[in-house]
């Protein structure tokens, strides 16, 4: 704060206490109920006594004026002046930060140094992932981890990029992004059609066989290059596997059709700014566990 | 001086309760009108664009500050939460404000980049779908109505009025920078840009 405003604020801060005090005194009574002791106000010929403020009422007018005095010393109020404490609300929170990281660093030191293979069954590590899990997963992997339709359901054994310990923490450092391209001005209505007959062909489900082989060829031609030729797909490149019935947009004809015209661009946000390295290898573990 | 004086003259009451009642003001509010803490923006704070600028109003319009606070405070249960607390620096472009003072929902001012843009369309459409316990009502018509941009260019004349640092190229595009967008996607976009300036690991 520039010297001109703490002085500006010192001064004011000071100058009404002192004024209020000034009041308080200045307009004090002591006499009860005297002849003549009026406050000069007639109405009707009725008159006013000028009669003392209550003494309890008056006394808790002076407490609030030594609690203020009290305060503006120890707390900062007047400028920059810091008060006695050096008391800050930031530096309250660094406080409180600091003293929970002592707390806690032993232990997610210890949890750090582990493979996460090893702490994903420790009740302990379950229950601050769940924890974390809660505050930053569940909104789209649901609290149980089950996914929603366009989340991913997290406590099954398919991993669009990968289940090992390893691609779940690249997952949660530096999230994802898929590019599932849109097809529809490529192929065409027709296309759509037969590919979207032969990708459901692939989970084993009865499909016109004259469609089927036709979109075959498209999914050769389009769609292999990342979900492969038999389609169980490529967790590199995030490309999902499309033979083991488990669909993020959907199973249905329809469901496929427009996934296949419009493409899909999910997204998963990184955590790298967001959560220290310990916390991300307690949350890794609790997502490995979460299908174990 | 007596009270008849006082009470007898409303032109002298007046001053008296105008002077009696202005030194709160004086001190906590007209200083922060000066200081360089409240008055100069962090780095990197740039003007919300076209489009998060009418975002931004779609979300005065709904309402969305009455449930939802944009205010972080510096204490340890809000940093784990939310993130990095809240500066004035990070605010200096706002007018008005959207701290807030109620948290019907969670705090917003670091929501950006937290979910993605999907996540955002279907938490909207209906926040059920995606969050079973939710009680935050549904926006389904913000996926219908389009935005004409034209009053855009003039938000940001009035902005730059009082202050906020708008070129005449950003004016002179508004228009056509949100033309045709569903108000969705400049919730949306307003959305993905909150508190991303300011980072901390927690």
């Amino acid at each position: 704060m520039a010297s001109f405003w703490s002085l500006w604020v010192i001064v004011l801060t000071s100058l009404t206490i002192i004024l209020i005090t000034w009041i308080l005194f200045a307009n004090r009574t002591r006499d009860q109920n005297t002849e003549g002791n009026t406050t000069g106000h007639v109405y009707d010929g009725i008159e006013e006594y000028d009669n003392p403020l209550p003494s309890w009422w008056f006394g808790m007018f002076l407490l609030t004026i030594v609690f203020g005095v009290g305060y503006l010393v120890i707390y900062p109020g007047l400028g920059n002046y810091q008060g006695l404490l050096g008391w800050s609300s930031i530096e309250q929170h660094d406080r409180a930060v600091a003293k929970a990281d002592e707390k806690y660093r032993d232990m997610r030191d210890r949890y750090l140094a582990m493979p996460i293979e090893e702490i994903a069954s420790d009740p302990a590590v379950r229950k601050m992932g769940m924890r974390m899990f809660s505050n930053n997963c569940a909104q789209c992997h649901g609290a149980d981890g089950k996914g929603a339709y366009g989340f991913p359901n997290l406590t099954d054994d398919d991993w669009i990029y990968g289940g090992t310990p390893e691609a779940i923490k690249a997952t949660l450092v530096n999230g994802r992004q898929a590019a599932m391209p849109a097809w529809g001005s490529i192929l065409g209505d027709q296309g759509i059609a037969e590919t979207t007959a032969y990708v459901m062909s692939l989970s084993g489900r009865d499909v016109d066989d004259s469609l089927a082989s036709a979109g075959e060829k498209h999914f050769q031609t389009y769609c292999a290059a990342c979900h492969q030729a038999d389609g169980t797909g490529n967790q590199a490149l995030g490309a999902p596997n499309l033979t083991n019935g488990i669909w993020l947009y959907g199973g249905s004809a329809e469901q496929i059709a427009h996934t296949l015209r419009a493409g899909r661009n999910g997204v998963m946000p990184a955590f790298k700014d967001t959560l220290t390295e310990d916390k991300i290898h307690i949350l890794t573990a609790y997502v490995y566990g979460l299908n174990q | 001086m007596k009270h008849e004086a006082v009470e007898t003259n409303v032109g002298l009451m007046i001053v008296g309760v105008i002077i009696a009642i202005s030194f709160g003001t004086l001190v906590e509010l007209v200083p922060l009108m000066f200081l360089k803490e409240t008055n100069e923006p962090i780095a990197g704070l740039k003007p919300l664009p076209a489009l998060e600028l009418e975002g931004r109003d779609i979300y005065i319009r709904e309402g969305c500050n009455t449930c939802h606070s944009q205010m972080i405070r510096p204490l340890r249960a809000e940093t784990e939460r939310y993130g990095h607390y809240s500066v004035a620096g990070e605010h200096v472009y706002e007018h008005p404000f959207l701290w807030g003072s109620k948290r019907t929902g969670p705090d917003l001012a670091r929501v950006g980049k937290r979910y993605s843009d999907d996540w955002h369309r279907a938490h909207m459409y209906n926040p059920r779908d995606v969050v079973p316990e939710s009680n935050m009502p549904a926006f389904p018509w913000l996926f219908d109505k389009e935005l004409s941009g034209d009053l855009t260019g003039k938000k940001m004349a009035s902005l730059r009025a009082v202050g906020v640092p708008y070129t005449d190229d950003d004016i002179a595009g508004a228009k056509a920078a949100v033309e045709g967008k569903k108000e969705i996607d400049a919730l949306v976009a307003y959305l993905q840009q909150l508190g991303t300036l300011l980072q901390s690991r927690r």
